[in-house]
């Protein structure tokens, strides 16, 4: 199960509209409880492809987040990203390019902004996904 | 020696190189991802030249990207 606090996704969503027609993106943290992911901090960071299409974050930022979760006691959980036209699942780029088999990956899908929908997977092997349980309040 | 690896000290024999941290550390898709030492980035292509020492902060950054 993965847990997001109602103030973090809107924190996620707001970001994602504003940055509309481009893919926004960023990362998550916070702590791991047995089977549960629990996010304690979401950051925002800078889509450098700048596209509607793909989204790639600035290793910099990346370094800073770390860095910063580090400080906070938190443990990286993951990343986030937009679909700004399409569903909230993951695209075969998508799937090919998560490395991390340990990370969840939040997908915030904008095809109606008015609507936002947001969904959390795995994925083994670079091709394999699975949904988590996402709970936001 | 003694380093921080992702936040966690360990201990590591002289000479370790960055190619042999990761390596060790069972790094998964090592082609992919970043390292830092100290928050400098190594060169991909440094990886089997570097050579860590003693008190070096050591980062892992996963590539992360995608598309619709």
């Amino acid at each position: 199960m993965v847990y997001l606090s109602a103030q973090d996704y809107e924190k996620i969503v707001a970001h994602a509209k504003k940055n509309l027609p481009e893919e926004a993106c960023g990362l998550i943290a916070g702590v791991i409880d047995g089977e549960d992911k629990i996010v304690k901090e979401v950051y925002l960071l800078e889509n450098t492809d700048h596209s509607n299409e793909h989204f790639t974050l600035d290793p910099k930022e990346q370094l800073a987040a770390v860095k910063d979760m580090r400080t906070k006691g938190l443990v990286p959980l993951g990343n986030w990203h937009s679909h700004p036209e399409s569903p909230s699942r993951p695209s075969e780029e998508d799937k090919r390019l998560s490395f991390d088999s340990k990370a969840s990956y939040m997908i915030l899908s904008l095809m109606d902004p008015a609507a936002p929908v947001l969904n959390s997977f795995h994925v083994e092997e670079r091709q394999f996904v699975t949904k988590e349980e996402l709970v936001i309040k | 020696m003694k380093i921080t690896v992702a936040g966690i000290a360990k201990e590591y024999p002289q000479g370790l190189t960055v190619r042999k941290l990761i390596e060790s550390e069972n790094v998964e898709t090592p082609e992919y991802v970043t390292v830092t030492i100290n928050d400098d980035f190594v060169e991909s292509g440094a990886f089997d030249s570097t050579v860590l020492n003693e008190g070096d902060n050591v980062e892992f950054l996963y590539f992360m990207g995608g598309g619709r």
